[in-house]
């Protein structure tokens, strides 16, 4: 079986911000006014931020840290127990992604409730671009924009793995893991991000999820997230 | 065949038999305000749920905290009608039909909640098509749909019996709709001692079934929060916290209902300061079981003193949500507990005073429980800014619900007797009557007379009689 994870390795990361942009080209997410933002309706399904930012340490230490999240894809996710629609699901065929039917949820937000890392979005209203944007839209129809009043999230770019099987199938050959890259990993201006198969003890990523730098967030929780992290320094 | 014989029969039926110009204005009035909120809540369906103060992370917001709310009043209802009719308590049975009905009328405004807080109400039938039994949100549906059917199954059954003295003392010049309806609703009901005994059968089942119901219908509904691993709701404590919650605040209710239909239908014989003074009782119990919980909660939280948690302990008492948190444990508990133990001994004004504060309170119980543990997540980053104000929609919504609420009551009362006529009678052929008007007498002689300690074999002796 295969079970795709990340690595974000902290050491590198410049908090550019290059996956949340990358991801919002990739993915089609909507763009929000200040006003809503300010609300915190921004949706970014990656999303890089200082960390305690409920403490002042942050503003005071120039050395702030940042933490760069996508969805952490856990092997047992909190969000789908509580969907009363099946709506969201892990799907243990494509390597154990945690996706969201637009098509079934009925916007009650219990996921978005239930996720102890908040990489759940809500859709507040219809999604708007203005025509600049609009016309850069990723015309990907996997990707096409979401409806108000559903739920949307990382899925780590999981249009791009069915183009790289069917790319694979074309060109005759085997299908290999390298083939399939999320937006925010390819784009990561430090190279700060690593994906590939954790169930794969050879893979780049099984080798570094085995780092002693590697941690995973509250991992105390039990839900198994596949995105590990690398310590800084 | 005799109908039950109730002196009061005349005085509990008026009511009933015309709408006032005062009461009518009081609908229209009610109504405005419900078809109001209608009309922004299609204004919330067209343009999304944006028109809300909900944000990241407070996903859910005064529509969460009404549903809640409204189940929590639904409660006293089964509270007062079944439990109190399992333990023997006569002096519910004038208060439970006025109770009851805060059940009736309440839950659909709960359930209601729910829908209108849901971000796509026209996919609500995939609940049912793909419905995954493992969601709390299942639980609930389940349990409030069995405890909606089965109070309105419980109400109308204890109501048969009126419907046909309605129907058979119906004046001449009443409406023609009037008699229609009592008559299909009476169900061809006789008022023979046999069926009267068969009903009250039915109706004692029925309050044992009714009471589980009651304890498992606000359990599940805190499920909803306790089964998610946020700081705050993650707890065992959530369950039979909302419960007695949602007793106090129903018991509040139906003390504040009894004083309008007492000063409205003028039912000052009927309604005696005896029977508020049994709810003050209650009240004052249910508060002191309301702070042991709401104690025991915050000790073990404070004393375990984890970061997670401890951040929304410090939000609720010292931070932004300190003002509410304060004022709703001085209403819940404090003020109100001083106004029962005092003033309210002799004063029904007092104690709708009590209960009005409890109920304003308990809303804020609610808000309380439900937003700060949302603002502070369990992963300590910024998720958005997330402080929460319910916008003038939701305000509108809120208000139209409490206003729908106060509609269907009302239109009930003056179709159907709201004191139970039967129930109350002195007499039914074939049963024992009701003498609980006549015991307040009593007691108030018993008052006067030196104190007297009955022994136990006194009881003994008036079993064995």
């Amino acid at each position: 079986m295969t079970r795709w994870g990340m690595v974000i390795d902290l050491d590198k990361c410049v908090a550019c911000q290059a996956c949340t942009v990358a991801c919002r080209m990739e993915n089609n997410t909507p763009v929000v006014s200040p006003e809503e933002s300010e609300l915190g309706r921004s949706i970014l399904w990656n999303e890089v931020f200082p960390l305690e930012s409920h403490a002042e340490l942050a503003a005071e230490d120039t050395g702030a840290d940042f933490l760069t999240r996508p969805c952490q894809h856990c092997d047992n996710p909190p969000c789908i127990k509580v969907c009363p629609v099946q709506a969201t699901y892990k799907s243990d065929e494509t390597g154990g992604q945690v996706l969201q039917r637009y098509e079934r949820c009925i916007g009650c937000r219990f996921c978005t409730v239930a996720c102890p890392y908040g990489v759940r979005y809500f859709n507040w209203y219809a999604p708007e671009w203005n025509p600049e944007i609009a016309r850069h839209l990723n015309p990907d129809e996997e990707v096409s924009p979401r409806a108000r009043g559903i739920v949307e999230k990382c899925t780590f770019c999981i249009q791009r793995l069915h183009k790289a099987e069917q790319l694979a199938e074309e060109e005759g050959r085997e299908f290999r893991a390298s083939d399939y890259q999320p937006a925010c990993v390819q784009t990561c201006t430090g190279k700060a991000r690593f994906f590939g198969d954790l169930d794969d003890p050879d893979s780049l990523v099984s080798q570094l999820a085995r780092s002693r730098r590697a941690f995973r967030l509250l991992e105390e929780l039990g839900t198994r997230p596949k995105v590990i992290y690398l310590k800084e320094g | 065949m005799a109908l039950p014989r109730n002196k009061y029969q005349e005085l509990l039926l008026a009511p009933t038999r015309k709408f006032s110009r005062r009461e009518i204005g009081i609908l229209l009035i009610l109504s405005a305000i419900a078809l109001w909120g209608l009309f922004v809540y299609i204004h919330q369906f067209i343009n999304g749920l944006g028109i809300t103060g909900m944000n990241r992370p407070v996903y859910w917001g005064v529509y969460i905290v009404n549903f809640v709310f409204f189940i929590g009043l639904a409660h006293s209802g089964t509270f007062i009608s079944a439990i109190l009719r399992l333990v023997g308590a006569e002096w519910r049975v004038p208060l439970a039909r006025a109770a009851e009905a805060i059940t009736i009328f309440s839950l659909p405004f709960g359930a209601g909640s729910i829908l209108i807080d849901m971000g796509r109400l026209d996919r609500v039938l995939n609940t049912i098509i793909y419905g995954r039994f493992m969601s709390p949100i299942l639980w609930d549906i389940t349990a409030v749909t069995l405890y909606l059917f089965s109070s309105v199954v419980f109400f109308y059954l204890s109501l048969l019996p009126d419907i046909a003295i309605l129907r058979d003392t119906l004046p001449d010049d009443a409406p023609a709709w009037r008699r229609r309806l009592y008559r299909s609703l009476a169900l061809g009901w006789q008022h023979s001692a046999e069926k009267y005994r068969r009903l009250e059968k039915i109706l004692g089942a029925m309050a044992i079934f009714m009471t589980m119901l009651v304890v498992t219908v606000h359990t599940v509904v805190s499920f909803i929060f306790g089964m998610t691993l946020q700081p705050g709701w993650h707890t065992t404590i959530l369950g039979p916290f909302f419960l007695v919650g949602a007793i106090f605040s129903g018991s509040a209710a139906t003390i504040m209902i009894m004083a309008v239909l007492r000063w409205k239908f003028h039912l000052e014989e009927v309604l005696s300061f005896k029977f508020f003074n049994y709810m003050r009782k209650l009240l004052i119990a249910l508060a002191l079981s309301w702070s042991y919980f709401m104690g025991v909660e915050h000790l073990t939280v404070i004393y375990g003193n984890t970061s997670e948690e401890m951040s929304v302990i410090i939000a609720k008492f010292f931070g932004e949500f300190s003002a509410t948190f304060w004022v709703m444990a001085f209403f819940c508990f404090f003020i109100p507990l001083v106004i029962l133990l005092t003033k309210a001994k002799r004063s029904i004004g007092w104690l709708v005073t009590a209960s009005v504060i409890i109920n304003i309170g308990m809303w804020l119980e609610r808000f309380i429980v439900i937003v700060p543990s949302e603002t502070y997540p369990r992963l300590g980053y910024d998720l958005g800014h997330g402080l929460y104000f319910p916008t003038p929609a939701e305000i509108s919504i809120t208000l139209a619900c409490f206003a729908g609420m106060a509609l269907l009551y009302m239109l009930f009362t003056k179709v159907f007797p709201i004191i139970p006529v039967w129930e109350t009678a002195q007499e039914i052929p074939g049963l024992h009557g009701y003498h609980g008007f006549e015991e307040d007498e009593a007691e108030e002689e018993h008052a006067e007379a030196p104190e007297q300690i009955p022994g136990y074999g006194d009881a003994l002796e008036a079993g064995h009689a």
